[in-house]
């Protein structure tokens, strides 16, 4: 198997696998509607019917399969959730009414429920969101927005941040070296006053070279708006195939509903 | 027939109140190629960043082709004033090299196959062709710049003003962006430091200095003047004779 590569190494494109699959090609406003109707209905579904987060992570797992997305590009990105886990092992200490025994403590029956439905229900979510971030370059995505009439403000705010995060890290990147080139090692707490004055200077010299590329992009004609460089058609197809997962995820989340009653 | 550029008592002062220019007249006729030399801080960016109307405010007009740099006509002018900035980080930003190509066009409005062609033309031009699917921070400092010029060829501009084209380059790719600069059938406005560079490409040159235009003629003049080259800290490399330079 090929070994997941990115093209361009752009910041801003980190998260995207380069691969040729269904998933890829799929427009990015098609995926991000039916991503976040997937995510809504695995929210709606009640924590307490346990089959139905196993159907939902069995289709992730199938989703992930079809664009050709390994485990071990997902799972290490499954750790910007570990804050909220920390969150979700709390409920089951601070949950009122009956409680169970486990290993000695007594823990709250509601707690746990609640703990477990903020863990799994996360969890769909961060993978989903994986995926997506994963077969869609990141720019795709913005224009996905733009085109999904998100309002322009918002995109281009989005957008400004893609391109500065690119700008900012080359930036420090020069600075590091010509720290060290001067011999100038991070050891220790006496060093963290360099560390913090470069910090200010990078602020400045990221905002004077954001301004100069603004004017470069100005002298070119830009008046606010990125141009759309390639016509996404989006077809009914497109639409019908990405909203498959919401629609299986409807009819889950709807017989758990009737099931939980 | 309309010159490609005409300025007419420019005078243009910083919001800090740094004054930078102070009344400068200049035209030039289509097809024309033109230096301009001065010293550091003679405001010669200053003037350039003034022809497409990113600085205004100042007295005085600029007019390109016949039209005046002012807000409402902001679109047009900036496609006929091709800006290739000192930098080519600064001017590229777009994730491939063919992105930040069509990006100028794109703006102008441009689409599906014209805008390719437009792409695939103006890559050509500076022979980066088969660059353009790289992302453009990879590429040489060399590469960049001729990427950075093919951004503003791909506009089809009336005039091309280049910021110091040569700075950084070494000898090779300095002498092949003279080619493709020669090559183009365009006026061109060129701000340089490199004397011998100005000789090479341009039959005329302009002297700012202190914000004001000092000296206007044929460049082989202007070299051999040593009483203004040296009022105005412009000197000749080392063993550098113009003279012996065929005309
Ligand atoms: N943003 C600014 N605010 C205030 N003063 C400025 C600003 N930019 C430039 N200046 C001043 O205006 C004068 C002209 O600057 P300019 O950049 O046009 O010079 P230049 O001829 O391009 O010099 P160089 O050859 O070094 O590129 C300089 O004295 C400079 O300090
Ligand atoms: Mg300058």
């Amino acid at each position: 198997m090929p070994s997941p590569h990115t093209h361009g190494h752009d910041v801003g494109e980190r998260l995207f696998v380069h691969r040729h699959s269904v998933i890829h090609r799929l427009p990015a406003e098609v995926k991000t509607v039916a991503m976040v109707a997937f995510i809504f209905t695995v929210i709606m579904t009640p924590p307490n019917q346990f089959w139905a987060f196993a159907l939902y992570a069995v289709i992730l797992v199938g989703v992930a399969g079809l664009a050709r997305i390994p485990a071990r590009v997902i799972l290490p990105r499954m750790l910007v959730e570990v804050p909220f886990v920390f969150f979700a092992l709390l409920m089951p200490f601070f949950g009122t009414g009956p409680t169970v025994e486990v290993l000695g403590l007594s823990l709250s029956q509601a707690g746990l429920l609640a703990g477990w439905g903020i863990l799994i229900k996360g969890t769909l979510g961060v993978v989903s969101s994986i995926l997506l971030a994963a077969t869609t370059p990141a720019r795709d995505l913005l224009m996905g927005l733009e085109r999904l009439k998100v309002p322009e403000l918002l995109v281009q705010i989005a957008s400004f941040m893609l391109r500065y995060t690119h700008v900012v890290s080359d930036e420090m990147h020069r600075m590091k070296l010509a720290r060290e080139s001067r011999g100038f090692t991070a050891t220790g707490i006496r060093s963290w006053p360099i560390i913090a004055q470069s910090g200010g200077a990078l602020f400045i010299r990221s905002y004077e070279r954001g301004e100069r590329v603004h004017l470069a992009m100005l002298s070119r004609g830009y008046t606010g708006r990125l141009p759309q460089l390639v016509t996404v058609t989006t077809t009914a197809a497109d639409w019908f195939t990405a909203m498959s997962l919401p629609a299986v995820g409807l009819i889950i989340a709807l017989t758990a509903i009737w099931a939980g009653r | 027939m309309t010159p490609s550029l005409r300025i007419a008592g420019l005078a243009f002062a910083y919001p800090d109140g740094y004054q930078a220019l102070f009344g400068v007249n200049l035209e030039i006729a289509k097809g024309e190629r033109v230096a301009l030399l001065g010293p550091n801080g003679a405001g010669k960016t200053t003037l350039v960043l003034h022809m497409n109307g990113l600085l205004s405010g100042g007295v005085g007009t600029v007019e390109v082709a016949g039209l005046t740099v002012e807000k409402q006509n902001f679109p047009e002018i900036r496609r006929r004033v091709g800006v290739v900035f000192q930098d080519p980080d600064d001017q590229l930003f777009m994730p491939t090299v063919r992105d930040d190509v069509a990006f100028g066009p794109a703006n102008m409005g441009l689409t599906g196959s014209d805008l390719a062609a437009r792409v695939d033309e103006a890559l050509e031009q500076v022979a980066m062709s088969e660059y353009a699917d790289r992302p453009p921070h990879h590429l040489s400092f060399g590469q960049r710049r001729r990427v950075a010029v093919a951004t503003v060829l791909a506009m089809h501009p009336e005039i091309l003003v280049l910021d110091e084209p040569s700075s950084n380059l070494d000898p090779a790719s300095r002498r092949e962006l003279a080619d493709i600069l020669r090559g183009l059938d365009i006026t061109l406005f060129m701000v340089t430091h490199d004397l011998p560079y100005a000789l090479e490409l341009c039959p005329r040159s302009v002297v700012l200095s202190e914000g004001v235009v000092v000296a206007d003629g044929p460049t082989r003049d202007i070299l051999l003047n040593d009483e203004l080259m040296r009022a105005n800290r412009l000197e000749l490399p080392f063993g550098f004779d113009p003279r012996n330079v065929p005309a």
